[in-house]
């Protein structure tokens, strides 16, 4: 427990030096941040292009489709916020900043955590909030307060799994450095995936994501509940409630595979 | 002024630490017992083939280092010297034998450890790009905790003795390397560190910038009694610094003790340099062999005992001479006559970088 | 003709580095298909419902997502390229030292970057369309002459995706950090070139002024040439449209470059 309010109080210390870093840089600060609130909405604007054209998509209306758009992306934005850097963790094996961040008095996870720190990440959790509301706007669902628990409880499990998506691949890197890619293609490919209704997709893909890598439970598991939809999978209907336990174990096993890079971290040859 | 060590005896970690026991004496800071590090590497042989093999960087090192000692930790690239400062600060994880730094295990309480070192690296900066130094020491402050009062006093010493009092408001990407290794320096000591690590810390520095940074480290290690491991190709560091020094070449310790002994060690052999009047392929003459060839410029080794009168007249019958000189053994020689008598082993990771062609 | 022989060189040296990458070829390549077969599905949804739209069929669609693709790394829509290379040497004050060279800057970076995508055009682009056309029905011709003009109009769109990276290079002597740029320029390099989605689909006034702005020669123009939108000599006059952009661009680099490099001597490098 110590270790652990150590370990964020550093990342907080680390993450008020970036801030303080970015801000060397005004003018490319603010273009940053303005690139980034463009480029979640353009990412939307495609959804809404699609939908100038159809009412449904796969049989989810633009409303539902939002929805799921909005809760990929206040996942991933939280995911991203507090993890970002996790895929660079290769690169900084090579330049060889890992033996500097070994060196301090801090947990080497809240570091590389914090390392290069954006607060303009902030714009896709914003994004993601706006869209979440519009979309309960369309939908009008007529939910009482536990249900809107349980979608901020999504939110907030599907963060864990793709944080723990993320630092999965950021520890894999201690043995590929060059990985990277690939790990996008899990998280912000994730993301790309989870933002249309699982009915367009091939079963096979929506098992493989189910059962292999399970983005399903990051969105689309629990809102097919919420929004009384009939799982395309035929699952059992408590699979429903499974994204804590899916989160849990993720981030365990995440924590595991951690600590085995660590130790067998080699560190660049100079 | 051994007060420093005294009240960090007084924290009472030490003591708790069941560790304690084994490590012999109070003074004895840093205990290294038969350590290891194996890596496993994967080399592409032919198109698909990969073969396996273990390099064994650190075969087997012991020594102790008392507090306030300073040592020297020499040998040529790829010896081992980095393998085992990075063991000895967490880095690393050993693949064997036990090591204990101020009676911490590394491999298990580095963030405990990485409160009482300070370490060096003369390749790469602490310190942060984009903001001014000062802003560097803040972070150190407070993520080491320093109390405000002893920081103000640390600060205020590095930047008088390290000649820092320009520099802190500009941003570190502005400062020149020999500043920058200065404020690392500082960045290293600002939270009363009991041992200092540096690795090559002279490396690409000025003259003037060499000069300071000993002489500081001189007074931090007499004034404070701060224990100093320093790993440098740089021998003058060496000369300058260290009563003690210790040499490493393909992962073992080929030397530990004083200087003088060193000198002894190598003293078996003089140089006789010989300017040729073209460049040729290195010369063979009996009772001598070429240790090194510069363009037209060679060094022929040979027992000290021996007289060079017959050298010279053999090489001058045989070879174009145009002059010559003789020289008596220096550190570096003595260090490269170990590098190249360990060399038969032969299953290190990379040749020595010396200047010996046997 | 000495001279002609050195960019030669320079291209052919950016190929093998770029070929050296090995495992982050694969990676990206992993990336690319992964990406398409998302792609694939919600266009497969899309042109379920509406056949014909944006005036393609559905093979002619997921065509265009799999080449779209493919075409990723080469164009550097995305970054990846020569972009934050020169970049770096802008902000760190060794461009001066290039500046010196009795080579033309602007010629220098164009031969590193077309043997960068010569490479990336290989390396990351067979693959992914492949793979898409063994699991998709995709649309490709038989007739080696469309292949032949897809390949002109995508060596032109290569010339231009060069022209607007350098020219966002370039601002790197004004802004020093080009980090922000850079990702407003990846923005309207995905956008407006049609890797989101092709321009056509594009809601109609919007869709009509993306199609004559240069990105469309990344991807828009060839792939629309690829699929046999243009019959007979309008696929030869369609040529005109990546050509002129790339002229265009390419003199405004230059006049850019010249007032950057007089910044350079101002200051005194």
């Amino acid at each position: 427990m110590v270790k652990v309010l150590d370990g964020l109080r550093g990342y907080g210390l680390i993450v008020g030096m970036w801030f303080r870093s970015t801000l060397a840089y005004r003018a490319s600060f603010l273009l940053t941040t303005l690139g980034n609130a463009i480029t979640s909405w353009l990412e939307f604007a495609g959804i809404l292009i699609i939908f100038s054209h159809v009412d449904q998509l796969g049989g989810f209306s633009v409303g539902e489709v939002a929805l799921m758009y909005a809760t990929a992306s206040c996942s991933l934005g939280l995911a991203d916020l507090f993890l970002g850097n996790m895929d660079q963790l290769g690169a900084r094996v090579r330049d060889g900043s890992v033996d500097t961040m070994l060196i301090r008095p801090v947990p080497l996870f809240a570091q590389v955590a914090a390392d290069r720190f954006v607060l303009r990440r902030v714009g896709r959790i914003v994004q993601g909030l706006l869209v979440l509301g519009w979309a309960l706007a369309q939908l009008r669902p007529g939910w009482s307060v536990l249900e809107y628990a349980l979608l901020a409880g999504v939110i907030v499990c599907g963060a864990a799994i793709f944080g723990a998506l993320w630092a999965l691949g950021g520890a894999f890197q201690f043995w590929a450095q060059d990985a990277a890619q690939v790990q996008n293609s899990v998280t912000y490919g994730g993301n790309r995936l989870l933002q249309y209704p699982p009915t367009i997709y091939g079963t096979e893909l929506v098992r493989g994501v189910t059962y292999v890598v399970p983005l399903a439970f990051v969105n689309w598991v629990p809102l097919l509940r919420l929004l009384d939809r009939d799982d395309p999978l035929g699952l059992p209907g408590w699979v429903d409630f499974l994204s804590p336990l899916v989160a849990v174990v993720m981030c365990a096993l995440t924590a595991l595979l951690w600590r085995v890079g660590v130790r067998s971290y080699r560190s660049t040859g100079s | 002024m051994d007060g420093m060590a005294a009240s960090d005896g007084m924290d009472g970690t030490d003591g708790m630490d069941g560790t304690r026991g084994t490590v012999a004496g109070g003074d004895e800071l840093i205990v290294l017992e038969e350590l290891e590090k194996v890596f496993r590497v994967r080399r592409r042989a032919g198109r698909f083939r990969r073969t396996r093999s273990e390099v064994r960087a650190v075969n087997g090192i012991s020594f102790t280092v008392r507090r306030g000692e300073m040592v020297g930790y020499i040998g040529p690239n790829g010896a081992g010297k980095s393998t085992t400062i990075k063991m000895l600060t967490g880095i690393l994880t050993p693949s064997g034998g036990r090591l204990r730094v101020a009676g911490i295990d590394p491999q298990h309480e580095r963030t405990r450890l990485a409160r009482r070192i300070g370490v060096v690296f003369g390749q790469r900066t602490t310190l942060w790009w984009d903001l001014p130094l000062r802003d560097s020491y803040a972070l150190v402050r407070r993520m080491y905790r320093v109390p405000q009062a002893r920081f103000r006093e640390n600060l205020e010493r590095c930047v008088e003795l390290l000649d820092l009092a320009e520099l802190l408001e500009v941003p570190v990407r502005q400062l020149s390397l020999g500043q920058r290794m200065r404020g690392d320096i500082a960045a290293a000591l600002l939270h009363d560190p009991e041992v200092l690590y540096l690795d090559e810390p002279t490396i690409g520095l000025d003259v003037i910038s060499k000069a300071k940074v000993r002489s500081f480290l001189r007074e931090l290690n007499a004034e404070r009694g701060t224990t100093v491991l320093l790993t440098t190709h740089d021998l003058t560091d060496i000369e300058q610094l260290c009563r003690r020094v210790m040499v490493i070449d393909h992962g073992r310790l080929m030397y530990d003790g004083g200087l003088p002994g060193l000198y002894e060690a190598g003293a078996g052999e003089r140089q006789l340099v010989v300017d040729l009047e073209r460049e040729q392929p290195p010369i063979s003459v009996e009772g001598a062999r070429t240790v090194r060839v510069e363009g037209p410029r060679q060094w022929l080794a040979f027992p000290a005992k021996a007289s060079a009168a017959p050298l010279v007249a053999r090489v001058a019958a045989d070879y174009p001479l145009l002059d010559l000189s003789l020289r008596e053994p220096d550190i570096e020689d003595v260090i490269a006559r170990m590098y190249a008598s360990g060399d038969g082993g032969g299953d290190g990771p990379r040749a020595a970088e010396v200047p010996v062609a046997g | 003709m000495r001279m002609s022989g050195l960019y030669r060189a320079v291209a052919g040296s950016s190929f093998r580095r770029y070929a050296t990458y090995r495992v982050a070829t694969a990676a990206g390549v992993f990336t690319n298909t992964v990406f398409g077969f998302f792609m694939s599905y919600t266009f497969i949804a899309l042109w379920d419902q509406r056949p014909g739209l944006g005036g393609y069929d559905q093979a002619q669609a997921l065509t265009f997502v799999w080449v779209g693709q493919g075409l990723l790394a080469a164009t550097a829509v995305m970054g990846g390229g020569f972009r934050e290379e020169l970049q770096e040497r802008i902000r760190t004050g060794e461009i001066s030292i290039d500046l010196y060279r009795p080579v033309d800057l602007q010629l220098w970076w164009l031969a590193v970057d077309l043997g960068r995508s010569a490479f990336q055009l290989l390396g990351r682009g067979i693959v992914p369309v492949v793979v898409g056309g063994l699991i998709f029905e995709l649309a490709l011709p038989t007739d080696p002459l469309r292949w032949l003009l897809f390949g002109c109009a995508l060596a032109l769109g290569l010339l231009v995706a060069f022209a607007l990276n350098y020219l966002v290079a370039l601002m790197a002597f004004w802004l020093m950090d080009g980090n922000g740029l850079n990702m407003v320029s990846n923005l309207l390099g995905m956008f407006c070139s049609g890797m989101v989605m092709p321009l056509t689909v594009f809601p109609e006034g919007l869709g009509t002024v993306l199609q004559w702005l240069p990105w469309a020669a990344l991807l828009q123009v060839p792939a629309d040439v690829l699929l046999g939108r243009y019959a007979g000599g309008g696929a030869f006059a369609v040529l005109l449209f990546p050509l002129l952009w790339a002229v265009a661009l390419l003199l405004l680099g230059r006049l850019v470059q010249a007032a950057a490099t007089r910044r350079v001597v101002v200051q005194g490098g």
